[in-house]
């Protein structure tokens, strides 16, 4: 077990395109870090380079307080679960999970007690003689953790381990990992670009942007105090709405109406002129719905119900909206980023599920204020970003592992 | 596929296969016949062998012919197992080279190894005859077996190569990660993925080196390395008016035997779809 540090890593490739670039993440023992961010923002590759497939162009790489940026990844005793398993075609599923303890020269005995615990751990007892062919998309994956856990490694690594799996079996192994990383209490780097296991795995998240690391916190800061315009449309589903609106004193003029700032955020957007309001769906209420005392925390506005969407438990309500054509290019281009390509400027708002919106008409909403972010639309920075309330979340967080990671290592010298 | 096939179109396929097969094993079917024919019944216009005998079996194994045939089945298999083996080690590791690095003149490689495929061998024989004479090669095993690589490593190398870009990169990189060498990985893992590949690479450079007549008859003078296609044409009959053709067309039978084996044995190993369950497909 070690924690993971690196300082102004940078990997560029021979053409000079940098797809990593400048990150510096501390990862501490025993801390579940996730790095999550679209398609082709670096995050495999830095997961590579932790691991040593991937050369360091610059900066330093240390496990344990360890520089190894020239260590082959055999020297670093880390294990990886590949995105496609790579299990051993050749060999029985026992075979699979003892080869790092073979190569290690492990004896016979200790071999087959560890790769028994790793099985009962994973419940792969009675498929050990099989062949990975012949094994389901869910077991081999469990195959491919089992040779991660069966020795003590210093780290786990998982690169996108559930992406080739159904839904129904991504959430169970979801679980199931969760699970085992709370039991082992390892050092773990998860990459993904699945926001739902980010949100629900990580201690802490670190999204990536075209190979620059955005922000590193915890699910809940990330949602709640995003620090940017990329930043807050990734994480959430639906994605936070971004409406344009001029600053007008401490009111913000929106296609919805105006909506009114405390001091505090009125005070951070003054001198701006054109921003970006961002809002999530969840903020918003069919008017009719909210009690009176809530009411005065927000703005009721009308608009048009193009599409309304009900799931049951809860309902959407699409609505459209005018926005000035620097700010639909800046939110296309966003869009884009985040591999959604949304034509429409539109709102996704999610209203009570007992609400009887009608598609077509106009109805009146109420939108939550007291939660709105204010963007600069040329830096997409968040102006009114919270970092004292953010860095509590994170710290939360932060401490509550702590003292489960305490508790679990106690429990095992207990047990042991 | 099979499946899709209307009857009508099942027959006509199993027509077709049935006359190729027919066409292909007919000459050897005959060669067979012939062998076990006395020298008399030769021309009897007789497909099957009136009175079936070993006689020429005899010759080649006991009888006159014995001193030519037996030294150069001797010769001919292990010039070949030697030259298949030292192949094939060789294309495994340039093979794997081409398959997974990126180095200057990989192309150049690869091409050159095409042209000496299908440079015609006739046209080099002169030459090395000169120069096996001259550094002391000539007949010897060592003189047989450079030019026989010369015939097998560039198909090894290329066959090989393709086998070894089948396996995913995953597979090293994973080995790695758990704790192997390069070497090691290679040897546990890329090695037994690619058995199937290195099993038919073995038999096809076994076949061109065992079927070589050219080199055979030209870079050999005794017994000391003359392999069978060239000895066969050193037999001579009971006298020299006669052909010794009995004698000839069993020999021909006895160096059929081990490719036919060869090919059993190796068959069951040649199993294609073994990396299966690798990597999610």
């Amino acid at each position: 077990m070690a924690a993971i540090t690196m300082n102004h890593i940078v990997k560029r490739y021979g053409d000079g395109f940098p797809a990593v670039n400048d990150v510096s993440l501390d990862i501490a023992d025993g801390e579940f870090m996730i790095l999550v961010g679209p398609s082709g923002c670096g995050k495999s590759t830095l997961l590579r380079m932790i691991v040593g497939l991937e050369d360091i162009t610059s900066g330093d790489m240390l496990i344990g307080g360890q520089r190894v940026n020239e260590k082959s990844p055999r020297e670093r005793n880390l294990s990886m679960v590949f995105q496609n398993y790579a299990l051993y075609p050749h060999l029985s599923v026992f075979e699979n999970i003892a080869f790092p303890l073979r190569l290690a020269g492990t004896s016979d005995a200790e071999v087959k007690k560890r790769v028994q615990d790793a099985a009962d751990v994973l419940e792969l007892r009675e498929h050990l003689e099989r062949k990975p062919a012949n094994l389901s998309g869910g077991q081999r994956q469990r195959v491919a953790m089992g040779r991660a856990i069966v020795r003590q490694a210093d780290a786990f690594l998982f690169d996108e381990p559930l992406s080739n799996l159904d839904a129904k079996l991504r959430g169970q192994m979801r679980t199931e990992i969760a699970r085992l990383q709370r039991r082992l209490g390892v050092t773990t780097v998860y990459v993904t670009h699945d926001q739902t296991e980010a949100m629900t795995l990580g201690d802490r998240v670190a999204v990536l942007r075209k190979g620059v690391l955005q922000q590193v916190a915890s699910p809940r800061e990330l949602y709640e105090q995003p620090v940017n315009l990329f930043v807050a449309g990734f994480i959430g589903s639906p994605p936070m709405n971004f409406l344009p609106a001029t600053v007008q004193g401490a009111a913000l003029r929106t296609p919805f109406g105006d909506l009114h700032l405390d001091d505090r955020r009125a005070k951070a957007v003054a001198g701006h002129d054109l921003v970006i309001v961002g809002l999530r769906p969840g903020h918003f209420e069919d008017a009719s719905l909210v009690e009176e005392d809530k009411r005065r925390h927000g703005s009721v506005f009308r608009a048009m119900v193009d599409v309304t969407e009900w799931l049951g438990d809860q309902q959407y309500a699409y609505i459209p909206f005018e926005a000035p054509a620097e700010i639909t290019a800046q939110l296309r281009d966003l869009s884009r980023e985040l591999d959604s390509d949304q034509m429409r400027t539109q709102a996704i708002v999610e209203i009570d599920a007992m609400s009887r919106l009608r598609e077509g008409r106009e109805a009146e909403f109420w939108v939550d204020t007291r939660k709105a972010h204010v963007f600069d639309p040329k830096t997409g920075t968040n102006l009114t970003r919270d970092a004292e309330a953010g860095a509590r979340m994170t710290e939360e967080v932060a401490q509550e592992r702590a003292e489960q990671l305490t508790e679990t290592r106690e429990g095992r010298v207990t047990a042991g | 596929m099979m499946g899709a096939m209307s009857t009508r179109e099942r027959v006509l396929w199993y027509l077709g296969a049935l006359a190729i097969v027919l066409y292909a094993l007919f000459p050897v079917a005959w060669i067979i016949s012939l062998s076990f024919k006395s020298q008399g019944d030769l021309t009897d216009r007789n497909f099957l062998p009136r009175n079936p005998s070993w006689g020429n079996y005899e010759t080649i194994f006991s009888g006159s012919a014995r001193d030519l045939f037996l030294p150069a089945l001797r010769n001919s298999l292990g010039i070949c197992l030697i030259a298949t083996f030292v192949s094939v080690v060789l294309a495994m590791f340039a093979a794997y080279a081409i398959a997974r690095l990126d180095f200057p003149g990989k192309r150049l490689i690869l091409s050159t190894a095409l042209v000496v495929a299908i440079f015609p061998a006739i046209s080099i024989v002169t030459p090395l005859f000169n120069l096996w004479r001259g550094i002391g090669l000539y007949d010897t095993w060592p003189g047989l077996i450079i030019p026989y690589l010369s015939l097998t490593l560039p198909i090894s190398i290329w066959t090989l190569a393709a086998f070894f870009r089948e396996i995913p990169w995953e597979m090293e990189q994973a080995a790695q990660v758990d704790g192997a060498t390069s070497w090691q990985a290679f040897r546990k893992v890329i090695v037994p993925l690619a058995a199937p590949g290195v099993f038919t690479t073995a038999i096809i450079s076994f076949f061109i080196a065992w079927n070589d007549f050219i080199y055979g008859i030209s870079l050999t003078s005794t017994e000391a390395s003359r392999p069978v296609p060239a000895a066969l044409a050193f037999f001579t009959g009971a006298s020299q008016f006669e052909e010794p053709t009995g004698a000839i067309t069993a020999a021909a039978v006895v160096v059929t035997i081990p490719v036919v084996v060869l090919v059993l044995l190796f068959q069951r190993r040649i199993v294609a779809g073994l990396t299966n369950g690798a990597v999610k497909g």
